[in-house]
């Protein structure tokens, strides 16, 4: 490991072993650059066609030289040191050129629908098919920042509250509220709209209305909440807490005069994930909140769309114009949830 | 503060209740025949016991296995990924690329579904289309990879390699931890002995983290399962008929799916079979949420202490 290696008083090991002769770089560069070739011999040989054809080829033609180039190595320990770390980069460049193609193939479409009257029109012009100049998506951004702003609103109190029965109470209940929690989080998006759905619109207690939108919400977001605040809670040292209570200040005192204040970042990077984890829901609004073609800003009056919802029901409709509108709206969700992430990730970085 | 704790158990029962009574006509009129029945007739939306003369027949199967075949399918794509994507962050990578690789899984983890449902149907789609038509002309003799009808859009292959996308940034995150937890000593005994770096995680850090990445797997598995818009726009719905094993076929079920496609015209009766459904994908999805965080939790607190042996 490094400290083995590290130079004593300046004299830097020669290291004799970690110099490639010519030939050792050639056997090494073999598995790694011969696919390529291959992978442009079979492209142009046979029926699979185009960059994607190209790159399966490749894929392909590297896993076999995973599989088959340790055995012609004649060492057993560098046969499992190459096949690991082949294996390793083969499958994290694969997955992230993935991840790179998703968004590449959302930022494409999307940039090319863009027009400024989207994101000051609403819905309520628009027919099946509509050019893109006309109308927008103005309703369904104001719904989608209304629906999970009032989500927020109400599942924060009871995320941190749960939070702070573990760190805090420290009752005979934690390890049984652990245990929910962990529980709620695995329920899945559908289930906690349908819960809306039969337990207040169905028996006409609310009708469809962004409220019941954001109390679907609300529980896909408990979980997220509660255990980020848990972590951050924990990292409050107990010489604050005991020194409150030193101080004569009871324990409701003490958790919101001096341990709240303290993990205030942290608390506020666990607002953040549970907004980003339940920003782009879609199944529950569908239930709950519906749809709609204009701004509506009251959340308790009427169906509100949202821009999941928006995205979705465009791409139902699948003419040109529509489908359109649906990436530019998919490039809008996933610049907002992308920047709702990296803010998260900005302010944890600082802790406290 | 003690009602901030149990709040999250009122919410799981509450959801439990309102599913269970709002079900309880369909469960009452075909018993567990629900579960294991093969049909989803909407009729004129009464039970047969009402009189009806075109009853309407509700039977979850075939949703119940597509969703677990796809789920499945796509947890086996990505567990070799998410494990060597958390090898390697652990134990490979510098350690600031091994930041940003982690940064991006999780960037990736936060991908709207109703995004990769978009992408999946007018970007890959077409791609896997022509990738699963290959599969069968080549590996065809294989009865997985078999197909009846030559149609290959909108499949359980589709489906399942979306959701293995969408799976493996949380396998990677859960394995990723598991690894970390391994205890030092171990590993630095390992390397005393003059093992090389594979054989330190084949013989150190895989039977230490084996049950704990099962346990990752199986979050997956839940969150796969739970799955609903992305599988609901690259998969053709089939309601009465079981696609056993040919993935390649456009032929699935997913419960999750079938309650977005039929909530909207469904009638009353309907609509409790597809709370029953809700109920059914419910238990499924907590069940295997609840096995594998123990198992989860179990590894990492064996990682707290010192290591066997």
């Amino acid at each position: 490991m490094k400290l083995a290696t590290k130079a004593v008083g300046g004299i830097k090991p020669s290291k004799p072993w970690s110099k490639n002769s010519p030939q050792n770089i050639l056997f090494k560069l073999i598995p790694s650059v011969s696919p390529i070739f291959l992978a442009a011999a079979l492209v142009a040989a046979t029926d699979l066609k185009g960059k994607i054809g190209f790159l399966l080829a490749w894929l392909l033609f590297t896993a076999l030289f995973i599989i088959t180039w340790p055995l012609i190595i004649k060492s057993k320990n560098a046969r499992g040191e190459l096949f690991l770390q082949s294996l390793i980069s083969l499958s994290s460049l694969s997955f992230f050129l993935v991840i790179a193609w998703v968004f590449s193939s959302v930022l494409t479409p999307g940039i090319k629908a863009f027009t400024p009257s989207l994101f000051i029109g609403d819905g309520s012009t628009v027919e099946v098919d509509t050019p893109l100049n006309q109308g927008g998506l103005l309703h369904a951004l104001v719904g989608s920042i209304i629906v999970v702003g009032t989500a927020t609103v109400i599942s924060v109190p009871f995320g941190i509250l749960s939070a702070l029965y573990i760190t805090e109470v420290r009752g005979k209940l934690v390890p049984y509220v652990r245990f929910f929690i962990q529980a709620m989080s695995g329920v899945p998006s559908i289930v906690a709209g349908l819960f809306i759905y039969a337990a207040l619109i169905v028996t006409q207690v609310i009708p469809y209305t962004g409220f019941t939108g954001s109390l679907a919400l609300a529980i896909l977001m408990l979980p997220t909440v509660a255990r980020t605040a848990e972590e951050v809670l924990r990292l409050v040292p107990d010489d604050l807490r005991n020194a409150a209570l030193a101080l004569g200040g009871t324990q409701v005192r003490t958790v919101f005069q001096v341990v709240l204040p303290s993990a205030r970042a942290g608390l506020v990077t666990a607002v953040i994930l549970g907004v980003a984890r339940v920003a782009g829901e879609t199944a529950p609004l569908l239930l709950t909140a519906f749809g709609g073609n204009t701004v509506n800003l009251n959340p308790f009056e009427g169906t509100m769309a949202t821009l999941p919802w928006y995205i979705f029901s465009q791409m139902a409709l699948g003419t040109e114009n529509d489908v359109a509108r649906a990436w530019f709206a998919a490039l809008t969700l996933l610049l907002l949830v992308s920047i709702t992430f990296s803010l998260a990730r900005v302010l944890n970085r600082k802790k406290f | 503060m003690t009602f901030g704790g149990i709040f999250s158990f009122i919410v799981l029962a509450a959801i439990f209740a309102y599913l269970f009574l709002r079900s309880t006509p369909v469960f009452r009129e075909f018993g567990l025949g629900f579960i294991t029945n093969s049909q989803w007739v909407s009729g004129d939306g009464l039970p047969a016991s009402a009189g009806s003369t075109d009853p309407a027949v509700f039977g979850l199967f075939p949703m119940l296995y597509g969703s677990t075949l796809i789920a499945i399918a796509a947890m086996l794509i990505s567990l070799p990924i998410s494990v060597a994507l958390a090898l390697g962050i652990v134990f490979y990578l510098p350690k600031k690329l091994s930041t940003s690789v982690t940064l991006i899984t999780d960037l990736a983890a936060s991908i709207p579904s109703v995004i990769f449902g978009l992408w999946g149907l007018f970007v890959l789609v077409p791609h896997a289309k022509y990738w699963a038509a290959l599969l069968d002309r080549y590996l065809g003799f294989i009865p997985v990879f078999n197909s009846e009808f030559k149609v290959f859009d909108q499949s359980p292959f589709v489906a399942s390699i979306v959701l293995a996308i969408m799976i493996t940034p949380i396998i990677t995150s859960v394995a990723r931890e598991i690894f970390s937890q391994t205890p030092p000593d171990l590993v630095q005994g390992a390397y005393a002995l003059g093992a090389t770096k594979s054989a330190m995680i084949r013989s150190i850090v895989m039977p230490f983290g084996r049950s704990g990445v099962i346990g990752g797997a199986m979050l997956g598995l839940g969150r796969a399962l739970g799955e609903t818009v992305a599988v609901f726009f690259v998969l053709n719905l089939v309601y009465d008929k079981t696609n056993w094993l040919k993935i390649l076929d456009s032929e699935g079920g997913s419960v999750a799916s079938l309650i977005v496609a039929k909530y909207g015209e469904a009638s009353e009766f309907e609509l409790a079979g597809l709370f029953g459904a809700g109920l059914v994908l419910f238990i499924l999805t907590l069940a295997a949420n609840l096995v594998a965080s123990a198992i989860v939790n179990q590894t990492m607190q064996k990682g707290g202490r010192k290591g066997k042996k």
